[in-house]
């Protein structure tokens, strides 16, 4: 690799794509920084896909506009925009050794011999996988064939690469040890990533910055800390990380907004977000789980609830409660606090200001998992 | 499996094999035969029939006719078959069904039908007995052989590695240059041996359209059974059957060693 050079901006500007009657995307916007290593994370058909693909120039776009760098892609075929792409499934050439293949868009770009050589060395090294150079695809791993895609797809230096659910066919241990590679090409390269993924953990152990698509249009975008801790939407909140999701009625109170969670009112500084219904949304962390009756501390909401699971894990304790009214909530302890056993009575409590007030979107549980269609 | 199986096997096999070969067996000695008589088994030995083969012009322009038509119907055919099966691939199922369909009905459709309907025009246009006239005849028949051949390799193509090709920097014209010939080449190639063969063992259309000026070898191999029994269409036979069968060995061991590497 020459020296290392910096990549290109992105600029979307109302991106809509429609299929017949179907929006794929919805005037999506979106500015990512040169350099900078953004993901798309969404459930499957939420448009992130679709995204991607309208970036690398796959798909014609119906309305908007894309810049890479400063210029507009949009009227540009796939081949001359020089986007590299690794797709989930590898998708490289079988009847060409890896050194063939990683050497294959210098030889479209008709770089001279000895030039090609340095670079196939260079990429395959980046990948650890000199000693990989002479064989054919069939002959490797899952893992190993999508390093060869990486270094195949970053061999010419384009200023912006994209990855569609890389990792997607791997197991979870590969996947979690080509994140970290991943992560360190994108240092030493300097290049923009834009990475497509489902998978809420590997967003946010490789992103900067994370677009979160659902319906065909981006919900929000933020850094990991961001999307945790202050969600801007149901969706987000319930898409990033575990969470206590409490609805039900709700009416102002002077600077407070309280909710009734079964036949209790809970409060929370501030006013609703519009007139819709609201939701309570509450991390893990932030819950404390009490024996009913003890340690009531002022500032803090209370409810009753059952524990109905209790996971050890290791750093501390993961514990399923239900609440009155069937929710289910989720809390995390330290090994250092008390421990409960299944069906134990106890009660969930935490500071007001620790929930956020969200507008109910009407987002399932299931959003949660990735599996909402 | 039991010894007794195990022969009982062997001996039906045998059988059946023998039962395949027999007949190009039979022709290898008549071949060779010393009186001009297609009687089996042959009496003595020659190698007239071989040497007639040469000083023939019946024989040897015949030969050299059907060689020549049936490389240019395989050039041909192979080309437009191999359009034709891309361009099935790309199209939606319904459509594409019935345009495959359409393209697949020469090799359906009985072939003195379309000789008939061949002759009628040719006789209009004096295209009877010319070059041209057998190459479109028989790139006809021999294109859905092709399509076939072909279309039954772009089933398995990945169309994916066309997109990547394109991320990489390749133009449709080179994608298919660089990635999906080389990879539909098996299909492609015997795409190529069906049409060569099929033009080169056509004989119901040809049989119309001949003239004494152009014939092809079947055409000559009909008229020499017909007017006498002359051993040199054994000759003729033998010479074709073991250039096919040292083609086909070749063609085998290639095969196996390639797939071993």
């Amino acid at each position: 690799m020459d020296a290392k050079h910096r990549g290109a901006a992105v600029d979307i500007r109302d991106v809509t794509k429609t299929y017949g009657t179907f929006t794929a995307l919805d005037k999506v916007s979106l500015q990512i920084e040169a350099g900078q290593f953004m993901t798309f994370l969404g459930p499957s058909g939420s448009g992130k896909t679709t995204t991607l693909n309208v970036i690398a120039g796959f798909t014609d776009l119906t309305a908007g506009e894309i810049l890479i760098g400063e210029r507009s892609v949009g009227n540009l075929p796939a081949h001359k925009r020089n986007v590299g792409v690794v797709f989930q499934h590898y998708a490289l050439f079988p009847h060409m050794t890896v050194a063939g293949n990683v050497e294959y868009p210098l030889k479209l770009r008709k770089l001279p011999k000895a030039d090609r050589a340095r670079r196939v060395a260079a990429a395959l090294a980046m990948v650890h996988l000199t000693d990989f150079a002479h064989r054919y695809p069939a002959e490797l791993s899952g893992g190993q064939q999508q390093r060869v895609a990486l270094a195949r797809a970053m061999v010419f230096d384009p200023p912006l690469l994209l990855m569609d659910e890389p990792l997607g066919a791997l197991d979870k241990k590969l996947r979690e040890w080509l994140q970290l590679e991943i992560k360190r090409i994108h240092r030493e390269l300097g290049t923009t990533f834009v990475y497509v993924t489902h998978d809420q953990e590997e967003a946010l152990a490789l992103s900067d910055r994370i677009a979160v698509f659902n319906k065909g249009r981006i919900e929000q975008v933020g850094s990991g800390r961001d999307l945790y801790e202050r969600p801007e939407t149901l969706f987000v909140g319930r898409f990033i990380g575990e969470s206590t999701v409490l609805t039900g009625a709700h009416e102002t109170r002077g600077d407070e907004t309280a909710i009734k969670v079964g036949d209790q009112w809970v409060g929370i500084p501030g006013r609703p977000a519009g007139a819709g219904p609201q939701a309570l949304l509450l991390r893990p962390e932030r819950i404390t789980l009490a024996r009913p009756g003890t340690g009531a501390v002022a500032g803090t909401n209370r409810l009753p609830a059952r524990v109905t699971e209790a996971i050890y894990l290791g750093s501390g304790v993961k514990y399923e409660v239900t609440l009155a009214d069937g929710t289910r909530g989720i809390a995390r302890m330290t090994l250092a606090d008390d421990h409960f056993a299944l069906g134990d009575p106890v009660e969930v409590a935490w500071q007001k200001h620790e929930a956020r007030l969200l507008a109910d979107d009407g987002s399932s549980l299931a959003a949660q998992s990735g599996e909402d269609k | 499996m039991t010894r007794l199986q195990r022969i009982l096997i062997w001996i039906f096999c045998a059988g059946v094999a023998l039962w395949l070969v027999a007949p190009t067996l039979v022709i290898v000695p008549i071949s060779f035969a010393e009186k001009k008589s297609l009687a089996f088994p042959p009496d003595g030995f020659s190698l007239q029939w071989y040497a007639n083969i040469l000083n023939s012009p019946d024989w040897s322009g015949s030969i050299v006719s059907s060689l020549k038509i049936a490389a240019i119907v395989a050039v041909v055919a192979t080309v437009i078959g191999t359009l034709a099966a891309m361009g099935l691939a790309k199209m939606k199922a319904g459509p594409g069904g019935i345009l495959r369909a359409i393209l697949i009905t020469p090799m359906i459709v009985p072939g003195v039908v379309l000789a008939i309907g061949i002759y009628a025009v040719y006789l209009d246009h004096q295209m009877v007995g010319t070059l041209v006239g057998y190459v479109l005849a028989h790139s006809m028949l021999a294109i859905p052989f092709v399509i076939i051949a072909v279309g039954a390799s772009l089933a398995v193509f990945d169309t994916r590695l066309e997109t990547a090709a394109a991320s990489l920097g390749a133009s449709r014209i080179t994608t298919f240059f660089t990635v999906t010939l080389p990879l539909i080449a098996p299909g492609i190639l015997s795409g190529l041996l069906f049409a060569f063969v099929t033009s080169f063992d056509e004989v119901i259309v040809a049989l119309f359209i001949n003239s004494p000026t152009l014939k092809t070898l079947p055409v000559q191999i009909f008229a020499s059974m017909t007017r006498d029994s002359d051993p040199t269409v054994a000759a003729v036979g033998t010479l074709i059957f073991v250039l096919t069968s040292f083609t086909i060995a070749v063609g085998l061991w290639l095969g196996t060693r390639r797939r071993r590497s």
